[in-house]
C-alpha cells in the first residue's frame, strides 16, 4: 500500500514537471513570436498615416477585447469547421493543439505587447527625436536607433508583466487536449479525485515560476537601466493607456 | 465617496445572502433532491435551444424524482469535476451516465445500473483503421472515463488526446485530426446518425469496461441509495422505464 | 437567429454582466482593504496584504476559480464544524465566480490604489490632521476623492480584464456566454459560428465599459469638488 502511494505519488511529480516544462515552452515561444509581431504592429499604430493606423487598431481591438479562452477555441475548433482550410496548405500546422496554442497565444500577446511598446515610444522625449532629425537622420534611422531602444527599456517593467500573464493564460492550452501544467492537473484529479490538492499544487508551481520571471526581468531592468532613470512597475495596467 | 463604499458592501453581501443556503445533511432523502449532470452527452444529457437539460439521463432523474416525491433541483458540471463536485456537497447524486468501476466504488456509492454500454471504436469508414494495431495512431477520449483509463493501460504506443467534453472529440474526428474515437458505443450511434458522422463507421469488438451505468452518491448517502434503488426497481417494473427508453432507442439499453 | 440559439446567448450575456459587476464591487472593496492593509503601520498586515497580492497575482485565474469552487465548500464547513454545525455550504458556480473573480480584482486593484494613495502630496494629510481631522475623516474626505481620480483609469483598465475574464468561469458550470456557446456548439457542431458570436458579444461589452469608464474619466476630472 505505502509502496503504491510512493510510486503513484514519483509518477505524478514527474507528469507535473513534463507540464510545468511545456507550460514554459508555450510561454517562451509564444513569447518570442508575438513580440515580433508587435514591433511592427507598434509601428503601424504610430504611424501618419491612417490606412496603417486603422488596421492595426482593430487588431488590438479585436485581440484586447475578446477573452483568450474565445480566442484558442475559435484558432483550434473554429477554423478546422471549413473545408477550405483543412485542404489548405496550413492545415499540418493548424491541425496541431500545440501549434494552435502558440498561435492563438501568439496573436493575444502581440496585441498587448504592441501597446505596451507603443506607449514607450510615445514616452521618448521629443527633443531627442528633434535632435536625430537635426543630425540628418531619416525617419527609419531615427526610429531604429533613436526611439526603439530608448522605448524598449521603458516598456520594460510592462513587458514583464505581460509575460507573466502569459504564462497564466497558458493554463488555457489545457482546454484544447494540451498535457501542460494545468492538462496535468486536470487528468491527475480523474484519476485521484483530489481536485482542490492538485489545483493547488499546480497554482503553486506556477506561483513559483512567476517569482523567477520577477527575478529575471528585475536583473534586465538593472542591467539596461539609463542613468536617472526612475524604474518604477506598475502592476496590473496590462491594458497600458488604453486605446487613447 | 463613504456612501458608495456602504452601498458597495451592502449589494455584495445582498448577494452573497440571497445565493448561499446551508444544506444540512439529513439521513433519507434530501427535498429538493439535487441532482448533477453535464451537458455534452447526447442523447443522454444535452441541452439544445430551450436552455434546459434534456436527453436520457435527465428524463430518468426527473422520473426518479416524481417517485420519491421531492423536487429535482438540476446542476451542471463539466465532467472531469463531476465527482469532486459531488464530494464538495455541490449536489447529492450523480446521473450522467456514469460508470459504474472499482476505482470510482472507492470514492462514491453506486445504485444498481440503469443501463448497459460497451465501448467501441469509431473510424473513417474504409479507412482501414486497425484496433489491434494502435501504435502510433492518434486516439481520442473524454477525460476521466473507463475509456480514456482503458487507453492508458492498453494504448502505450497511440497517442491520446483528451477531450473535456465527448462532442468536441467528435470536432476533431470530423476535421481529421484523429484516426479514431473510444467511447460508449451508444453514444457514438447517436453521433453517426448525424451530418458530422455520416463518414464514419464503428470498428473492431465492442469492449465491457464496467458493470454499467448507475448513480452515484456520497458514501455516507446509503438511505438515498438504497430510495433510489427502490424507485428504479419500482420504474423497470411498471414501464416507465420502457418508455423514457423509446423515446431514445428502438432497442432495449438495461 | 443562430440556429435558434440567439435567446440562449442573450440569457447569457446578462449572466455575465451580472457576475463581471458584482465581481467588481467585491473587488473594489477587498482592493481598498488591500491597499490599506499594504499601507498599514501594523507588520502583520503589510506582509499578510502582500502575501494575498503576490499570490494571487501568480496564479492563473482559472486555477483560483477551480480552487473556489471546489476548496470554498470545504473550507467553510470545516470552520461551521467548530461551531457545531454540519453539513454542506453550497457555494454556488455564481458565487464562486464572483468570491475568485473578486479576489483576483481586488489584488491587482489593491497595486493600483496604493500607488494612487502615495501620488497624493503628504502635506495634504498633515493639513487634515492639524484641522482636528480624525483618521477615518481623512480617509474618507481627504484621500479617498482623490485616489478614485487617480485610480480610475488603471481601475477601469482592471475591469477590461475582469470582464474578460468571466468566461473562465464557464467551467464551473456557470451558464454565461461562454458555456452558453460550449453548448450550442456542441448541440449544432459549429464552432466557428458560435464562438465568433461570443467574440463579438464581449466585443461590445468592452466598447461599451471603455465609453462608460471615459464619461467616468471625465467626471472625476472635472474640477476639484469633493465628492462623498
Amino acid at each position: 500500500m505505502m509502496a503504491a502511494l510512493h510510486g503513484m505519488a514519483a509518477e505524478s511529480t514527474a507528469q507535473l514537471l513534463a507540464g510545468a516544462w511545456l507550460t514554459m515552452q508555450l510561454t517562451a515561444l509564444a513569447m518570442l513570436v508575438g513580440t515580433t509581431l508587435a514591433f511592427p504592429l507598434a509601428l503601424m499604430r504610430t504611424s501618419r498615416h491612417g490606412w496603417l493606423r486603422a488596421p492595426a487598431y482593430g487588431y488590438v481591438f479585436f485581440f484586447r477585447g475578446t477573452p483568450l479562452l474565445v480566442q484558442i477555441f475559435l484558432v483550434y475548433y473554429g477554423l478546422a469547421q471549413f473545408e477550405a482550410i483543412r485542404d489548405g496548405f496550413l492545415w499540418p500546422v493548424l491541425s496541431e493543439a500545440y501549434w494552435c496554442a502558440i498561435i492563438a497565444f501568439s496573436l493575444n500577446t502581440a496585441a498587448y505587447t504592441a501597446e505596451i511598446l507603443r506607449g514607450g515610444m510615445m514616452a521618448v522625449p521629443l527633443g531627442e527625436r528633434e535632435a536625430a532629425r537635426a543630425l540628418g537622420f531619416s525617419r527609419w534611422q531615427e526610429i531604429r536607433l533613436i526611439v526603439l531602444p530608448r522605448a524598449v527599456r521603458q516598456a520594460l517593467p510592462a513587458y514583464g508583466n505581460e509575460v507573466i500573464l502569459m504564462l497564466k493564460g497558458s493554463a488555457l492550452a489545457s482546454t484544447i487536449t494540451l498535457l501542460e501544467l494545468t492538462g496535468v492537473a486536470r487528468t491527475l484529479i480523474a484519476r485521484t479525485y483530489l481536485a482542490v490538492e492538485f489545483f493547488a499544487l499546480a497554482g503553486l508551481i506556477y506561483l513559483l515560476l512567476t517569482l523567477l520571471i520577477v527575478r529575471g526581468v528585475r536583473l534586465l531592468e538593472r542591467r539596461w537601466a539609463l542613468p536617472g532613470q526612475a524604474i518604477e512597475t506598475v502592476p496590473g495596467t496590462r491594458h497600458g493607456d488604453l486605446l487613447a | 465617496m463613504k456612501g458608495l463604499i456602504a452601498f458597495l458592501m451592502a449589494a455584495f453581501i445582498a448577494g452573497l445572502l440571497s445565493n448561499a443556503r446551508v444544506a444540512y445533511a439529513e439521513p433519507g432523502v434530501p427535498n429538493p433532491l439535487r441532482i448533477g449532470s453535464e451537458g455534452y452527452y447526447p442523447p443522454f444529457n444535452f441541452v439544445d435551444q430551450s436552455g434546459q437539460l434534456k436527453g436520457f439521463d435527465i428524463d430518468i432523474a426527473m422520473a426518479l424524482c416524481e417517485r420519491l416525491k421531492v423536487e429535482c433541483k438540476l446542476l451542471a458540471q463539466d465532467w472531469d469535476g463531476i465527482i469532486p463536485a459531488l464530494l464538495a456537497g455541490k449536489y447529492d447524486a450523480i446521473v450522467a451516465s456514469m460508470s459504474i468501476t472499482d476505482e470510482r466504488k472507492k470514492v462514491v456509492s453506486f445504485t444498481d445500473k440503469y443501463y448497459s454500454n460497451k465501448v467501441r471504436f469509431v473510424a473513417a469508414k474504409g479507412g482501414g483503421f486497425d484496433p489491434g494495431k494502435l501504435d502510433g495512431k492518434t486516439i481520442g477520449t473524454q477525460r476521466a472515463t473507463i475509456a480514456a483509463n482503458w487507453l492508458a493501460k492498453n494504448a502505450g504506443g497511440a497517442k491520446v488526446k483528451l477531450y473535456d467534453k465527448q462532442t468536441d472529440a467528435y470536432l476533431d474526428l470530423a476535421a481529421r485530426r484523429l484516426d479514431a474515437i473510444f467511447a460508449d458505443g451508444l453514444v457514438l450511434h447517436e453521433w453517426l446518425k448525424t451530418k458530422a458522422g455520416a463518414g464514419f463507421e464503428m470498428v473492431g469488438d465492442a469492449y465491457e469496461l464496467d458493470e454499467g451505468i448507475g448513480i452515484a452518491v456520497r458514501k455516507e448517502d446509503n438511505v438515498l441509495r438504497q430510495r433510489l434503488n427502490a424507485a428504479l426497481a419500482a420504474m423497470l417494473a411498471d414501464g416507465t422505464y420502457a418508455t423514457i427508453n423509446a423515446r431514445y432507442f428502438p432497442f432495449s439499453i438495461y | 437567429m443562430l440556429l435558434g440559439f440567439g435567446a440562449q446567448l442573450a440569457a447569457g450575456t446578462l449572466v455575465t454582466v451580472g457576475l463581471a459587476v458584482a465581481s467588481l464591487a467585491g473587488g473594489l472593496l477587498l482592493g481598498i482593504a488591500g491597499a490599506a492593509a499594504r499601507m498599514s503601520r501594523r507588520r502583520l498586515l503589510r506582509t499578510a496584504a502582500q502575501a494575498y497580492t503576490t499570490a494571487v497575482r501568480g496564479v492563473p485565474e482559472l486555477l483560483v476559480i477551480l480552487i473556489v469552487y471546489f476548496g470554498a465548500s470545504a473550507a467553510v464547513g470545516r470552520v461551521a464544524a467548530l461551531f457545531g454545525v454540519t453539513g454542506f455550504f453550497e457555494l454556488n458556480p455564481f458565487l464562486a465566480g464572483v468570491a475568485a473573480l473578486s479576489l483576483t480584482f481586488g489584488a491587482y486593484a489593491a497595486e493600483v490604489l496604493r500607488g494612487a494613495f502615495l501620488a497624493v502630496p503628504p502635506g495634504q494629510t498633515e493639513a487634515a490632521y492639524s484641522l482636528g481631522l480624525t483618521r477615518a475623516r481623512v480617509f474618507s474626505h481627504v484621500l479617498l476623492p482623490q485616489v478614485w481620480r487617480t485610480a480610475l483609469p488603471g481601475l477601469g483598465n482592471l475591469f477590461l480584464v475582469l470582464l474578460k475574464d468571466t468566461s473562465l468561469v464557464s467551467v464551473v458550470g456557470l451558464d454565461e456566454i461562454m458555456r452558453k456557446s460550449a453548448l450550442a456548439v456542441s448541440y449544432t457542431q459549429q464552432p466557428f459560428t458560435f464562438y465568433l458570436a461570443a467574440a463579438f458579444i464581449y466585443l461590445a461589452m468592452t466598447a461599451v465599459s471603455m465609453a462608460g469608464i471615459q464619461v467616468l474619466e471625465r467626471r472625476a476630472a472635472r474640477g476639484m469638488e469633493w465628492s462623498g
